[in-house]
């Protein structure tokens, strides 16, 4: 939740900003969504995972998302689709898939 | 202009030339004077000759350049007479006081001294017979004291019991009391 | 009130020990100084409660204080000559995220060819990096701008980070008497520590130093910045006097001597002006209308109140302690005659070059430097380029 309210920003003057450019709020990156900038996307075969969380330390995004030491899902919203989850993985448990296909396959389903 | 009263100390990198100017700086304090002391910048090099100055004055000094035309010149070290012109930059009536064994009359015939007022000490001795240290500083500020009369012997002494009594004991305070009496007493001149 | 026999070193270092800021980050040996030095033994005795952190460069000492400054901690730093260069670009982030350092700055060259005497290339050089500069005459100015400093930079109008500058070697490393307050008065002087929306107030949380490129407001940011310069101005001015009714040394921008009726007038900074005042009361003996303006807030720099003061004046020197190569003068030169553009009647302005790499000014400079402007004064046409003064095989005027 932001409690910062910066909805009419661009019309802000200097005055109106924090001294410093400091943002009176952390974690904002996580408002900033980049999985548009992905081609493909990183498929799991939940079959193949063991949850080793190689992938989790190895993503630059944070985008393995954990729950109580499982591998949760993968944070679409950010993911940029590097693929290095898809390197590293010693299972060859995650599969990288053209986003348009991918997307494709999911409306079927 | 104002009356300041212009010194510079001649010695060897590491004879005390800079804790003589210092010392007189703290002895300036103790009799509420204006003074400043320092020395020649530059890279210290043991056994270089090197030069210190301090300036005293009963008014603020606000002039920083380096002191070009002394009112006395102390030379800590007697062989700089042959290395460096101790009286450089000096006017016909400046002092120079020189650490040494010698005759004042034996030294003031020296070509560079012609015009000058010669005084001799021989510091390094005293030094050795009381501080038991080859440091001829003490005794000279005892001397300098003696010939210029910018502080009294009692000035001097005062300051050097309270500043030495906070970091020796009573016997380094008490020989270096002695050194400062037998400069005053011993320096002599023309 | 007490009066010691101290080095401008150690009567710096001195003030910074009876404020006891909770850190300070500091490169350990040279290029740096015996301030850093002697606050380390502090901090060894155990007579400061200060972190001290020894890092491995001038640009890691910046870093490490923009860090703890941004946690919320008061810092300090200290520096000189190619240290002051080598934090350059922290020194510029340091203003930006408007972290109140402090930082003392003892004024040398900068190398090549190496030298390590008095100049002001260093502090100059960073004239426009967004800092607050106070420049002192003696080692007392310094003891009192490091105070006063911690005062305007934590302002909540400025929160600007301010350097305090005097001249190394002739200050820095020269002993003189210096009156200093006792502990208490200092520390109640200046205050308490109020940080601005702390890193380490975890239940605040807040992003420092965020992307601000293109489609932000960097330009913005930049604006404030000036603002708050702008607003320092007073704030420089009342702390100055407030601090005059502490000590009885009242401070503000800049200084006079003999001005009223002055015709000539030269404007000084740091050490040098004393000699000048020294030269100024010798020629006002014999008769000559010569006066003093010393500055000390060089960032911002008081352009109106300097302007004003020299209303009367119809010929001036500005004396820089550095060059600025290829404009048309040294940077308090510039300063200084386009704050006196507007002026009518506009005077004559003049700059003088002297004590590069710690060569000596003497008396007899500055009166040849008064003899030049009086031929100004007297109508005679003097060349506007940059007059040097002490320097081998030129005469004041300009002729070999």
């Amino acid at each position: 939740m932001s409690k910062w309210n910066f909805n009419d920003i661009v019309k802000w003057g200097p005055g109106r900003h924090e001294p410093g450019a400091t943002i009176p709020e952390s974690g904002t990156a996580d408002d900033y969504e980049t999985g548009g900038w992905r081609t493909d996307r990183p498929v799991r075969d939940q079959e193949k995972c063991n949850d080793c969380m190689i992938c989790f330390f190895a993503c630059p995004d944070s985008s393995i998302l954990v729950n109580n030491g499982k591998l949760a899902e993968i944070d679409l919203k950010h993911c940029k689709g590097c693929g290095i989850c898809a390197q590293v993985c010693p299972r060859d448990a995650i599969e990288m898939v053209n986003e348009i296909e991918a997307e494709k396959e999911e409306e079927e389903k | 202009m104002q009356q300041v009263t212009e010194i510079r100390w001649h010695a060897r990198g590491g004879q005390g030339a800079v804790t003589a100017a210092k010392m007189t700086a703290e002895v300036a304090l103790s009799q509420d004077k204006y003074f400043q002391a320092f020395p020649e910048y530059g890279p210290e090099r043991s056994g270089a000759p090197i030069v210190a100055f301090t300036r005293i004055s009963d008014k603020p000094i606000q002039i920083y350049s380096a002191i070009e035309h002394p009112d006395y010149v102390l030379v800590l070290d007697p062989t700089l007479l042959d290395a460096v012109d101790v009286t450089a930059g000096t006017s016909a009536g400046a002092v120079v006081i020189i650490n040494s064994e010698e005759d004042a009359t034996a030294l003031a015939r020296r070509p560079e001294m012609a015009g000058k007022s010669v005084y001799t000490v021989p510091a390094t001795r005293i030094a050795l017979e009381t501080i038991k240290r080859a440091i001829p500083n003490t005794p000279l500020i005892g001397a300098l004291a003696e010939v210029s009369g910018i502080f009294s012997l009692e000035g001097v002494l005062n300051e050097v019991k309270t500043s030495l009594g906070k970091k020796f004991n009573e016997d380094v305070v008490k020989a270096n009391l002695e050194a400062v009496k037998r400069g005053y007493g011993e320096v002599s001149g023309l | 009130m007490t009066r010691k026999a101290i080095t401008g070193n150690g009567a710096i270092a001195l003030a910074l020990k009876q404020v006891d800021p909770d850190v300070m980050s500091a490169y350990p040996i040279t290029p740096q100084t015996e301030i850093a030095q002697n606050y380390a033994q502090f901090v060894a005795d155990g007579a400061v409660k200060t972190e001290y952190i020894a890092v491995e460069s001038e640009h890691s000492a910046m870093s490490a204080a923009i860090g703890s400054c941004a946690a919320g901690a008061r810092t300090i730093t200290a520096t000189s000559s190619q240290g002051f260069a080598l934090m350059w670009e922290m020194l510029f982030i340091a203003a930006s995220l408007r972290l109140p350092i402090t930082m003392p700055v003892i004024t040398r060259a900068l190398s090549g060819p190496i030298n390590i005497h008095c100049d002001h290339s260093d502090s100059m050089g960073g004239r426009d990096c967004g800092w607050i500069q106070l420049y002192g005459e003696d080692a007392q100015e310094g003891y009192d701008n490091a105070i006063q400093a911690f005062r305007i930079a934590e302002h909540m109008d400025v929160r600007l980070p301010v350097m305090t500058m005097i001249d190394g070697f002739i200050i820095s490393g020269a002993i003189s008497p210096v009156e200093t307050l006792e502990d208490d008065q200092v520390k109640q002087f200046v205050g308490g520590y109020e940080p601005v929306h702390p890193l380490l107030d975890i239940d605040n949380p807040v992003t420092v130093g965020a992307f601000d490129s293109l489609g932000g407001w960097y330009f913005e940011h930049k604006v404030t910045q000036n603002d708050a310069m702008a607003k320092a101005m007073d704030v420089i001015e009342s702390v100055g006097r407030e601090y005059g009714e502490l000590s009885g040394r009242p401070y503000s921008h800049f200084k006079t001597h003999m001005i009223e009726d002055a015709e000539i007038v030269l404007v000084a900074i740091g050490s040098a002006a004393g000699n000048v005042k020294t030269m100024v009361d010798k020629l006002r003996s014999e008769g000559k209308k010569v006066g003093l303006l010393k500055v000390r807030t060089f960032r911002p720099f008081p352009h109106r109140q300097i302007a004003e003061a020299l209303s009367s004046a119809r010929v001036i020197g500005v004396m820089d302690r550095s060059d600025s190569f290829g404009s048309q003068g040294g940077p308090l030169f510039t300063e200084v005659r386009s704050a006196l553009f507007e002026a009518e009647p506009r005077p004559q302005v003049y700059n003088f070059i002297y004590g590069l790499g710690g060569r000596d000014i003497f008396p007899d400079d500055i009166e040849g430097a008064v003899r030049l402007l009086e031929r100004a004064a007297a109508g005679e046409k003097v060349s506007h380029a940059r007059h040097y003064l002490n320097v081998r095989g030129v005469s004041v005027d300009g002729q070999a």
